[in-house]
């Protein structure tokens, strides 16, 4: 018998439909390789194996009485412990939250689990997403299933902030996960552990029970194996939603209906000014390949000009802490979470020992430029500034969008980092989001796809960002390269 | 403006003018909160009505509430205000535990509601007197807090978020203000056209207004003084008192060689004085942005046209149409007009009154006015009741006073059948019925009455024939009250005349 871990998205919808397997022999599979990586990949903060066998029981029942199965009907999947499930612990990674079991469900989850989605568990991250290779976790960092191929064991990130998700979905540990992307948080893991990854446009996802980020940035979206598989996950996780004012009232796409590799009249833009000086030789080599993969495909490529991309970061670094440092002020010890009452304390004391306690050092790091960039005399000089700045980017983008259809660049500037090379240094840690941030402040709908491997054995991502409400395009552009990438490797089973 | 009333404090250095700028909170009038389904209503159980969006759950989103920014525009345009049709949410970030979010949500850069104004009557008992025009600098919607309980445990405070969240209007006034009497004036009149506008109910007590007074004093015509704010002044008497101490004090310091410093005060009702809160150095950086979590609040034409279409006719308007088509008083028709249930019931008596007796409106407006003021007003003041709770409806007053429009029953005989309908509540018709009180116009009966009281009052009837003739008024009284006052004094007269003849 095939091995069911084996397979993505589709092909167990389609197995289970076809009554090729059960959905509770789908979700036993993962859930034993869930609980065997534990010790070793530290992915899930919860499993929570009973949630997926019940939800595949389901499924099986309803197939037995021959009743429609839900277009993710038998697939069990990791969701991050950004979004709120209701009677299962959700702590945004935070010691803050430890504990925390929310009365709710995010909007993005309940569509999953009624579309026939089960929950194998809440996956690790970086604490509130800051971070880019899930080494802030209040829950222990997690680790790559990837390894260099020099013969060391060096433990290398999954990327970050959805760190959990790219490394249990690479390491098979589900078919399929939710991420979430403020500034690259889906891809640049995506392009870590050599999977697929998309962040829709900014709305496409209801923000509604996810834990708010950067508001004006964070954007839910899939990460699986295969492009594929993305577009069906997405389509069960978009929607309008009343309950988020920023959310999109347009009808979802069908995007996995839509697919089509071929390129055939299609534009794509190379912005020149991602091609950096001493631009990684394995990552600059992609990128060629690509472009080469996607006139195989048909379409016609074109030089672009993205002329503000150089102040995407900065003002990324600006906005989204000041986001953050008023979202992340009711996390206060009065109603919910950690609370430090130290004794004889009043309440300005409480507030402090509580926060002191429960927020790891990244996460204070941005509160404190949040709060200080917005604070009286500055807010012009950097907060205002930044809004200006991102108001260009949104016009750089709109202008090249005049000339390609899509835009393709590398996803991160490097392969995988190993754990703690970054750490002490956390402007090179910023640093690798820079080609990922400018599509998240212009809102826009971005993916990674797997291009190939460095010289070192590690997977190398290749980004695909679209016009806002394009997906289909983005989801097509990736499959064109996809489908010319022949990625196949996956990591070794170490662990 | 009449400069020889101006209020002035007078100093050991001369005379010193006030000035005086309001921020208004108004609660809007609506059954769910700004950003959450969470009900409004007053004096429920301590945190039965808080949304999980009130309490800042991980996760959760405001969406704006339709209705109160409805309400908000249509108090804009009630005082001729600019209505921005596009306007944004800022947050104002602060740590407190009444403040579950951490941020309030309010609007700082662009409020919903810009430049209007409001009109006072300086002197109340004069309303042809002066009149000032008090400018409003803007409008902006922002959530409530929540309320500190202090007294329900030895060593813990505790926090009701039932308040949390509730739609609140800030009317900014100009400092335009130069006495306690003009910001009394201003708060009467605010209130009295939200009241009419249906967009606050105005009720200080429950907290649903309340007001930050800013108050500076200097030399009369000079360079602005550097100001107060005490905060959240809740009636309008403690309005007036707040500035009346704060002028004072601030003259005080001021002449005592001292120098005013910035700063928020709170008023304290039990000694009608203010004291220091915070000073400008402790004031919080409130590091007000843009939420983020909304969109700009864009209003579409139809929806403006709904709000204008909605608006009731406003007490300005309606005072002078009392006094020019009902041919109203200035007294009365300020005094119809000075509350929205007021003018509301007298305008059901008005067109049920109108109705019955089938004259026109402008005919009986001054026998209802005049009945509502005196009559009904005297009696609700003697039963501790007010126009919502009165014992008696307008359609029922309406029949009374048909009743005395068509000469069924004597202006005297209506007092004793309005008493019966307040202690019964039964109908003016079936009272008069059942006590017989209806006014007789049977001559016959009239004549008989006539008779037997110039019989028994021969001597009289010699003295007026001898010439006293203002002893008239005592053979129409004698009969009148022979005849339990239901003979129609009109023929009461006519016959005793024709008798005495």
């Amino acid at each position: 018998m095939t091995d069911l871990t084996e397979l993505g998205v589709a092909a167990i919808r389609d197995g289970v439909a076809a009554g090729s397997f059960t959905a509770v022999e789908v979700a036993t599979a993962f859930n034993a390789n869930v609980a065997a990586a534990q010790a070793a990949l530290n992915a899930f903060i919860v499993a929570t194996p009973d949630k997926a066998l019940d939800a595949a029981a389901k499924t099986d029942k309803a197939r037995a009485a021959n009743k429609p199965l839900g277009k993710l009907g038998g697939v069990p999947i990791g969701m991050k412990d950004l979004f709120a499930t209701a009677g299962t612990q959700t702590t945004a990674a935070s010691h803050i939250l430890e504990g925390f079991i929310p009365p709710y469900e995010s909007t993005v989850s309940q569509k999953l689990w009624d579309a026939g989605a089960g929950m194998l568990g809440k996956l690790n991250l970086d604490q509130f997403a800051m971070g880019s290779s899930n080494e802030t976790s209040y829950f222990g960092n997690v680790v790559s299933p990837w390894r260099r191929n020099d013969g060391g064991n060096a433990s290398l990130a999954p990327g970050g902030s959805s760190g959990g998700s790219s490394s249990a979905v690479s390491a098979r540990l589900c078919p399929a996960a939710t991420g979430t992307d403020t500034g690259g948080s889906i891809r640049q893991p995506a392009a870590f552990t050599g999977i697929s990854g998309i962040k829709p446009t900014y709305g496409r996802c209801s923000r509604w029970g996810i834990v708010a980020f950067a508001s004006s940035l964070d954007q839910a979206g899939p990460m699986a194996r295969d492009v594929r598989d993305c577009a069906i996950m997405l389509e069960a996780m978009a929607g309008f939603d009343a309950k988020d004012s920023t959310s999109l009232d347009m009808a979802v796409p069908a995007w996995e209906a839509g697919l089509s590799p071929d390129m055939r009249g299609k534009k794509v833009g190379i912005p020149r000014e991602y091609r950096m000086d001493g631009m990684d030789a394995d990552v600059a080599k992609s990128w060629d390949d690509g472009i080469a993969w996607l006139k195989d495909a048909g379409a016609e490529v074109v030089d672009i000009n993205l002329p503000h991309t150089r102040y995407a970061l900065p003002a990324y670094y600006i906005i989204a802490p000041a986001e953050a440092s008023s979202n992340l002020a009711r996390y206060d010890g009065v109603r919910y979470g950690l609370r430090d009452l130290p004794e004889g304390a009043g309440l300005q004391d409480m507030y402090a020992a509580t926060r002191a306690a429960g927020f790891g050092a990244e996460v204070k790091r941005r509160i404190l430029i949040g709060t200080y960039v917005l604070s009286a005399g500055f807010y012009d000089a950097y907060y205002t500034q930044a809004q200006k700045v991102r108001a260009l980017i949104a016009r750089d983008f709109e202008q090249a969008f005049q000339q390609c259809d899509v835009i393709l660049a590398p996803t991160a500037p490097s392969a995988a980092f190993a754990l703690g090379d970054k750490t002490a240094d956390p402007l090179s840690m910023y640093l690798n989001d820079v080609f990922a941030v400018p599509a998240s402040l212009a809102g826009l709908p971005a993916m990674s796809v797997p291009a190939g491997l460095n010289r070192e054995g590690l997977p190398l991502g290749l980004q695909i960002i679209g016009r806002p409400f394009d997906e289909q395009g983005v989801l097509n552009a990736g499959l064109a390269i996809e489908s010319r990438a022949g990625f196949t490797a996956k990591p070794e089973r170490w662990w | 403006m009449t400069t020889e009333t101006a209020y002035r404090i007078h100093g050991a250095t001369g005379e010193w003018e006030v000035v005086i700028g309001l921020e208004v909170h108004a609660q809007v009038t609506s059954a769910s909160k700004l950003f959450s389904g969470a009900s409004t209503k007053f004096g429920a159980e301590p945190n039965a009505q808080v949304s999980l969006i009130d309490a800042a759950m991980p996760g959760m989103l405001p969406v704006p509430n339709r209705e109160c920014i409805r309400q908000a525009v249509r108090t804009g345009m009630a005082i001729d205000a600019q209505i921005n049709a596009w306007s944004r949410f800022d947050r104002k970030n602060y740590f407190y535990a009444d403040l579950p979010q951490g941020y309030q949500i309010s609007q700082l850069y662009h409020p919903l509601v810009g430049e209007g104004a409001i009109d006072i009557v300086l002197d109340e008992k004069d309303p042809e007197g002066s009149t000032k025009r008090i400018g409003v600098e803007r409008i902006h919607v922002e959530q409530d807090a929540g309320k500190l309980m202090h007294d329900q445990h030895p060593t813990m405070s505790y926090v009701d978020l039932n308040r949390c969240g509730v739609a609140l209007m800030e009317i900014v006034s100009r400092p335009d203000m130069r006495s306690p009497a003009e910001a009394g004036a201003y708060v009467r009149k605010l209130r009295t056209i939200l009241r009419y506008v249906g967009s606050c109910d105005g009720n200080m007590e429950e907290g649903s207004m309340r007001a930050d007074v800013n108050v500076s004093v200097r030399k009369p015509g000079g360079e602005l003084g550097t100001r107060t704010e005490t905060k959240n002044v809740n009636s309008v008497r403690f309005v007036m008192a707040t500035i009346e101490h704060e002028a004072n004090r601030q003259v005080d310091v001021i002449e005592g060689g001292g120098r005013i410093v910035q700063e928020t005060r709170l008023f304290d009702p039990d000694t009608g004085t203010t004291r220091s809160m915070r000073s400008k150095e402790d004031a919080h950086d409130y590091r007000y942005f843009p939420d983020p979590d909304l969109l700009p609040l864009v209003l579409d034409d139809a929806f403006l046209a709904e709000c204008r279409a909605s608006l009731p006719e406003l007490p300005d308007a309606k005072l002078r149409r009392y006094e020019t088509e009902l041919g109203l008083s200035p007294y009365n028709a300020a005094v119809l007009t000075a509350e929205a249930e007021t003018a509301r019931w007298f305008e059901v008596l008005l067109a049920e009154t109108a109705k019955r007796t089938g004259k026109p409106e402008a005919d009986v407006a001054k026998q209802a006015g005049n009945w509502l003021m005196s009559e009904l007003f005297g009696a609700l003041n003697r039963l501790g009741k007010t126009l919502e709770t009165s014992p008696v409806s307008p359609v029922q007053a309406a029949e009374l006073l048909g009743l005395v429009g068509d000469g069924t029953i004597s202006g005297s005989i209506a007092k004793q059948v309005f008493e019966k309908m307040l202690e019964t509540g039964d109908a003016a018709g079936v009272i008069v019925e059942r006590e017989g009180l209806k006014q007789t116009s049977d001559t016959g009966a009239i004549e008989t009455a006539v008779d037997a009281v110039l019989a028994a009052n021969a001597d009289k009837v010699e003295q007026y024939r001898g010439g006293k003739e203002a002893l008239f008024g005592f053979f129409v009284g004698q009969t009148m009250k022979a005849m339990q006052g239901k003979g129609n004094p009109q023929l009461v007269n006519q016959v005793v005349k024709a008798k005495l003849g």
